[in-house]
């Protein structure tokens, strides 16, 4: 028993230092693949506005761009409603509601993406044309919204731990001042609950800027340049798209081959922000809530 | 105790089953009655239907079909993943050299000729184009059906993605008009879409959009533009007919590559392609039968 246990212990502790190889291994793999691009593409056609690497453009300017408009467009829509449906779930719904909800949301959260852009390209993109009076409904939008969907079950299940994290104390406290159920989720428990709220947020954004699928059905995956707010309502081509759509025809050391890989250290370094500047808002409130219980 | 050896023989199964499907999967390979066969989606309609009827013919004979674009094909070739690569455009001279340093020289047969028809939705009352107006709206220069004859309506171009060999191919012959010292390219704001099937629901659905397709996914749910070579020149809409002839001005042969010479099955497959049987099915599916 004893020999079996320590061989459990030591197989454990391989498969936790396994994630950190793992991501080493990734990054090496990015850099080695990708940094070969700065040498090969003048820093001029790389940070140009035309992406069409058949003829040797390499313009990443607008694959950039086109991913940061769709996945801040689809944040600001899966905020509110995801945080809104954790309030719900965790504070005001009666327990047979929440009983059904939760697994609801959880339910969509299983939805593979291809089929949310099956549904955006037959219903979604015709109805944002005639409804906006659009030239076409493939745009950063209907991307937008998909991806909203796709990010609001990770919100929601977040937020909703976060929530449930607030002592009870706190609103009974609240209550017993006199404040309504509103007042006291609004001005006690959410105030409570930021970091975790705004973890629930990181994750959502990293969750969108890395789909593809869903994405590159419906956004049209035309290289357009930023165009301020316009861009939300034209065809945009993202990263991910990018690199999906075209990662199979490339002749592998080619320079369209380093460049995508070069996009890809781009998303990562991306991912990486996002989870870094989630888990320091995560490590601040720690601190915080530490001081109040002291 | 008893729970752990039920572990270990758990694993020890997925590990013989994992290994022994592992052989499986080379020895079918090896005896090369199984037949990978992949590229581009133009032709994987095609090449499934015929995949489909050889093997009801000789059931001991496997093919497998899958499509990506002929890019994809050519890639997967040289690799060695597959055997027989599929293309709706010639193999690039890069794609030769590729092959030759992995070892084998690249065999092209033509299977099936293909017209590449341009769709418009049919609320769209713009029936014809000469190919310089189809130029000049991909090259961004005409953006409203006005210009053409039509409603008032921006125009929304379609393109296949750049992997795919109906782009390469309409790039070259249309956009730049087969003039190889022309280096025009798409306008920007061209939608790059992944699939055939996206570019026809589109067109379908949308009154501003001008699309293009092989003559084998057109379906009756969009319009065809009947295309001159000139501006005065006779208006051809594409059929089998008029690519047989030649008057369709955009048609363009669809391929097979092998590694080498066919041997062994495979050749016996790619001969009964080019055979008066098989080439029937082409016409069933649209396409335009090579010539005897």
């Amino acid at each position: 028993m004893k020999r079996s246990e320590r061989f459990i212990a030591n197989s454990i502790k391989i498969a936790g230092s396994s994630s950190i190889l793992f991501i080493l291994l990734i990054f090496f793999f990015l850099v080695k693949e990708g940094l070969p691009a700065l040498g090969e593409v003048s820093f001029k056609n790389l940070f140009s506005l035309r992406w069409y690497p058949i003829e040797e453009l390499f313009g990443i300017l607008p694959l950039i761009s086109g991913s940061l408009v769709v996945t801040l467009t689809s944040i600001l829509i899966a905020l509110p409603l995801g945080v809104g449906t954790a309030i719900y779930i965790g504070e005001i719904a009666p327990k047979k509601i929440k009983e059904i909800l939760k697994p609801t949301v959880e339910i969509m959260a299983g939805i593979p993406s291809v089929v949310l852009g099956f549904i955006g390209i037959q219903a979604l993109s015709p109805f944002l044309r005639t409804f906006l009076n659009l030239p076409t409904g493939l745009t950063a939008l209907s991307g937008a919204i998909l991806l909203a969907l796709i990010a609001i079950p990770s919100i929601v299940s977040i937020a909703e731990d976060a929530l449930y994290a607030v002592p009870n104390s706190y609103r009974d406290a609240s209550y017993a001042l006199g404040a309504t159920q509103w007042q006291t989720i609004w001005g006690v428990v959410m105030p409570s609950a930021r970091s975790g709220l705004m973890t629930a947020v990181m994750l959502g954004i990293g969750r969108s800027l890395g789909e593809t699928m869903a994405v590159m059905m419906v956004t049209g995956n035309a290289a357009t340049s930023f165009a301020g707010l316009k861009s939300i309502i034209m065809p945009v081509r993202t990263m991910t798209a990018t690199i999906a759509s075209e990662m199979g025809e490339v002749a592998s050391s080619s320079v369209h081959y380093h460049v995508l890989f070069f996009i890809g250290i781009i998303l990562f370094i991306f991912s990486l922000i996002i989870n870094i500047s989630s888990s320091s808002l995560q490590g601040k409130t720690k601190q915080e809530k530490g001081q109040v219980v002291s | 105790m008893k729970r752990w050896a039920l572990l270990f023989i758990t694993i020890g199964v997925f590990l013989t089953a994992a290994c022994s499907s592992g052989t499986e999967a080379a020895s079918a390979q090896g005896s090369s009655d199984y037949i990978e066969n992949k590229g581009s989606d133009t032709l994987v309609n095609l090449a499934l239907a015929w995949a489909e009827r050889y093997q009801v013919e000789h059931p001991e004979i496997q093919i497998s079909v899958t499509g990506g674009g002929s890019g994809t094909g050519f890639t997967a070739l040289i690799n060695g993943t597959i055997d027989i690569a599929n293309a709706s455009r010639e193999i690039k001279d890069l794609e030769i050299e590729q092959a030759e340093s992995a070892g084998f020289e690249p065999v092209e047969f033509t299977v099936a000729n293909d017209a590449i028809a341009v769709i418009v939705n049919p609320e769209n009352p713009v029936s014809e184009l000469t190919l310089e107006q189809v130029a000049r709206i991909y090259k961004g220069e005409i953006n409203n059906w006005s210009e053409l004859g039509g409603e008032d309506r921006p125009i929304v171009r379609l393109s296949r993605e750049s992997n795919s060999g109906t782009h390469v191919y309409f790039l070259e012959e249309v956009i730049r008009l087969g003039d190889d010292e022309d280096t025009s390219i798409f306008s920007a704001d061209t939608l790059l879409l992944p699939s055939s099937e996206g570019i026809i629901a589109e067109v379908r659905d949308n009154s501003n959009a001008i699309g293009y397709d092989g003559l084998g996914y057109v379906t009756e749910e969009v319009k065809m533009i009947a295309l001159a070579s000139f501006e005065n020149g006779e208006y051809i809409l594409p059929s089998a007919e008029t690519v047989s002839n030649g008057q369709y001005p955009i048609s363009r042969g669809l391929y097979m590559y092998t590694r080498g010479e066919p041997q062994g099955a495979i050749k016996d497959y790619i001969d009964w392609i080019l055979s008066a049987e098989a080439q029937a099915i082409v016409t069933d599916l649209g396409f335009v039968p090579i010539m005897e």
